[in-house]
């Protein structure tokens, strides 16, 4: 081999090697990495896996948050007006977390059918309802009509309590 | 009248910019193809008309947000009346139209200043590069008044007041990190523009890349400022003390920062070597459209964050568009030219040519693993595969090996020579470094922490494995000079800034690594007058309050705070707010910066009977992820001050027309 085609072949080699290792080390960490997103009326009917982390997302239900009194627990229903999923943690809830908006969990469901949240996220969304979780209602055989008055409707009553709650000051 | 007319008059001055955008886009190329001197002439002044009218009507806009003038619906949604003055500078950019005006501004900006500054280019290379800047220009100025016109009035129900900028934007963070991000972004269009204007004309030699590397170095400077802004807004603003969430629209900052790391080595070899050609020329076509995917990812609204104004989609359309031309395009010229411009140049396998090879496969490697985490919800989500979510552990288990393997050739790199050098010269010069970067960050987690840590100990020697061969090499090179201080003054402006890059690299290691393993957190409840004890410092709740802002509400809180029994004592003040305007909660954290450990306090929800949730933590070494990146940015600086870069230009005006051929200079 000539001194130039060896350094071609260690050229090629290293590629091959690196790209070897990067490929693998990618693929492990995306299986082990991925969490799968579910909402109540799905996990209601058994298709989220068992303690394993997942996302669940939907609406905090209203009037379902309950805080322990001497610690920082804390449990909440999230529903998507059909079903309703139970969460529990332990921590400090995001700023825009609120009874009756969008809410994302990541946690695993336990075996009681609760699920224990490692990581609360709340988002602002002006339609009250996350798209995630609409087209997850809409896979399962309900037309928007049959969530979307209910969740307008608790949108509007917010909206005027939270109007109210800020005119007090 | 005229000030009424103001949003009228900044919209005009648009349209007539996209005017001269698109003779710059037409008339200087056709006349580099043609070699007629008058059509390639127009490029500079269209340059320079364009920035002063995209100029004007920046000010157009920003003057209706000063003005409060609430019958422009970009206003009326993103400002309000109380907002104090700076915010409703900074607003303008707040908000999906107006950050993209500021782009095109500095695009503009970026265009105009390489037609100021290439008074020693050949005529049908600036030609070429300012033909192609126009195009791009041209894109971005369509975008804005085909989809998002930031001019458009409210004008049958004029808005009493406006809806006020969103809370989290309401900070000094936000006023600067946006225009140093964009800075970053938009410069990389000038480095690809040279590197399609030389596939156009077929001319790709060390000349090229002294032109082309200062605007590099110069535009990837502004990035990492950026991306560090970025993180340092995230750590005090969003309330919960973390500095990075491998969220896609941190990635999309993070990825053309990779390739452009990348492209400023590559480019090193090029000037040095005359190899490589073909692969810098990829390397700044990949940038350039990781920035505009950047741009397509956080402007068209698929993903979801603070940065994600435009929920339009025919928006994201519109960027996908300019990003599919883009890339199509300019992948084409490259497949038909770039064998005209390469050049076959040996080395041998150890040698700093090899190294810097493989630091840019790494690169690349690095750049696509995040890619793929980024873009692998969104692809299949489009599917219809499921909704999936990446999380922070794919991209650490990924990262932080990836970055071991660069640090452990980042400290072969500056010891090493071009073309070829023999293993035990290597071997001889290092085996110092090693030895001592390893018991060092060996023994450095038990003397710090207490007990041994694996990644601590990695980290640390990875950073000391960076530093201490370079400061070898520069005792080396010092050597022979008659004083140590006389030698480190003769050192080339350009090896200190790569020993200024390199030694940021280290210093961001240092800090990420501790403060990941040693960050103290403690969520708790507390109530005036009680106390937490956090890493040897006593914090103790001694008043609730509450106050009023210029445009909010506040809850305050006072804590006392001591380290150990005998300490200086002082307080922090951590709020919680809700902007009125938008009723939204904000939580405002008080921080005790220090250079080796910061103490975090911030209020997290009120939980009734007079108690509150609180977050303490103790972070050490945190403002070393920043200072790192800041010492990055002035490595890349101090690079473009290099006299080399001025001495061409010199000789440029005594020889036109020479073709240099490629230096061969064994230093950096």
């Amino acid at each position: 081999m000539t001194p130039k085609r060896k350094q071609k072949l260690f050229i090629v080699l290293g590629l091959v090697s690196l790209a070897a290792i990067a490929i693998g080390l990618t693929l492990y960490a995306l299986r082990a990495n991925i969490n799968l997103f579910f909402s109540p009326v799905q996990i209601a009917a058994g298709s989220a896996p068992m303690e394993r982390q997942i996302r669940a997302g939907g609406m905090v239900k209203e009037g379902s948050v309950s805080r322990n009194k001497e610690s920082l627990e804390v449990e909440f229903k999230v529903t998507d007006y059909v079903d309703d999923l139970e969460v529990y943690y332990s921590g400090i809830l995001p700023d825009l977390f609120r009874e009756g908006q969008g809410v994302v969990v990541v946690g695993e469901l336990q075996s009681d059918g609760r699920l224990r949240a490692d990581q609360v996220l709340a988002r602002h969304d002006e339609n009250y309802m996350p798209p995630e979780v609409a087209q997850a209602l809409e896979e399962a055989g309900y037309s928007p009509a049959d969530y979307q008055a209910k969740a307008a409707e608790v949108g509007k009553r917010l909206k005027a309590q939270g109007n109210a709650e800020t005119s007090q000051y | 009248m005229l000030i009424k007319m103001i949003p009228e008059i900044g919209h005009f001055a648009l349209i007539i910019a996209l005017l001269l955008a698109a003779v710059q886009a037409v008339v200087p190329l056709a006349g580099a193809a043609t070699r007629r001197p008058l059509w390639m002439a127009y490029g500079r002044p269209m340059a320079m008309g364009q920035f002063l009218f995209v100029l004007i009507a920046y000010a157009c806009l920003t003057a209706s947000y000063m003005l409060d003038d609430f019958s422009v619906a970009n206003v009326a949604n993103n400002s309000n009346s109380l907002l104090p003055w700076y915010y409703k500078f900074s607003a303008v950019w707040g908000n999906h139209e107006g950050s993209v005006l500021l782009w095109s501004l500095m695009l503009a900006g970026w265009a105009c200043a390489v037609a100021v500054f290439s008074r020693d280019l050949p005529r049908d290379m600036v030609a070429r590069v300012l033909g192609i800047l126009g195009m791009v220009c041209m894109g971005f100025l369509l975008f804005i008044l085909v989809t998002s016109n930031p001019f458009e009035r409210l004008l049958l129900n004029i808005p009493q007041d406006g809806a006020d900028l969103n809370p989290l934007l309401q900070d000094f963070g936000l006023v600067v990190h946006p225009p140093m991000l964009y800075m970053g972004y938009v410069g990389f269009s000038v480095v690809f523009a040279f590197a399609i204007a030389a596939l156009l004309g077929g001319r790709l030699d060390a000349a090229w890349t002294r032109w082309a590397r200062p605007w590099t170095n110069l535009a990837w400077a502004f990035l990492t400022v950026g991306i560090a802004l970025g993180s340092w807004w995230a750590y005090y603003e969003l309330g919960w003390g973390g500095w990075w969430f491998w969220d896609p629209v941190e990635n999309a900052s993070l990825l053309p920062w990779l390739s452009g790391t990348a492209l400023i080595h590559s480019l090193a070899v090029t000037e040095k070597r005359g190899s490589f050609k073909s692969w810098t020329v990829l390397l700044a076509i990949t940038t350039f459209s990781l920035s505009l995917m950047g741009t397509f990812l956080v402007r068209s609204g698929v993903l979801t964050s603070v940065h994600a104004f435009a929920n339009d989609p025919a928006r994201g359309f519109f960027i996908l568009v300019l990003l599919a031309i883009t890339v199509a395009l300019s992948l084409l010229i490259f497949a038909l030219r770039a064998p005209r411009v390469s050049q076959n140049v040996g080395f041998s396998w150890l040698s700093r040519d090899a190294l810097l090879l493989i630091n840019n496969i790494l690169l690349v490697i690095m750049t696509v693993t995040v890619l793929l985490g980024t873009i692998y919800p969104l692809i299949l989500d489009s599917l219809g595969l499921g909704k999936i979510s990446v999380g922070p552990p794919y991209f650490n288990s990924l990262f932080v090996p990836l970055t071991v393997i660069m640090c452990v050739f980042m400290g072969l790199g500056p010891s090493s020579r071009w073309k070829r050098m023999s293993a035990s010269a290597l071997a001889r010069k290092l085996w110092m470094s090693g030895v001592a970067a390893l018991a060092i960050g060996i023994l450095a987690p038990l003397v710090y922490g207490g007990s041994w840590n694996l990644w601590v100990s990695l980290g640390i020697v990875s950073a000391l494995w960076i530093v201490l061969p370079m400061l070898r090499d520069m005792f080396d090179k010092t050597r022979n000079a008659s004083s140590f201080f006389g030698g480190l003054r003769k050192l080339s402006l350009a090896y200190w800034g790569m020993v200024l890059g390199h030694l940021g690299v280290a210093v961001t290691i240092i800090g990420v690594t501790v403060v990941s393993n040693y960050t103290i957190e403690r969520n708790v409840r507390m109530t005036p007058g009680e106390t937490v004890e956090v890493a040897g410092y006593q914090f103790t709740m001694t008043k609730l309050g509450s106050r009023r802002g210029p445009n909010f509400l506040a809850d305050t809180s006072t804590l006392q705070v001591q380290r150990g029994e005998n300490g200086r004592s002082f307080t922090m003040n951590p709020e919680k707010r809700l902007y009125i305007a938008t009723g939204m909660p904000m939580t405002q954290v008080a921080l005790r910066p220090g250079l080796f450990r910061d103490l975090y306090v911030a209020m997290g929800e009120d939980l009734g009977d007079g108690s509150w949730a609180m977050r303490v933590q103790y972070k050490p070494f945190v403002r070393w992820l920043w200072l790192g990146a800041l010492l990055m940015a002035s490595g890349g600086i101090m690079a473009i001050a290099d006299k080399r870069y001025r001495r061409l230009a010199g000789r440029r005006e005594t020889q036109p027309g020479q073709i240099q051929t490629p230096s061969r200079e064994a230093t950096a």
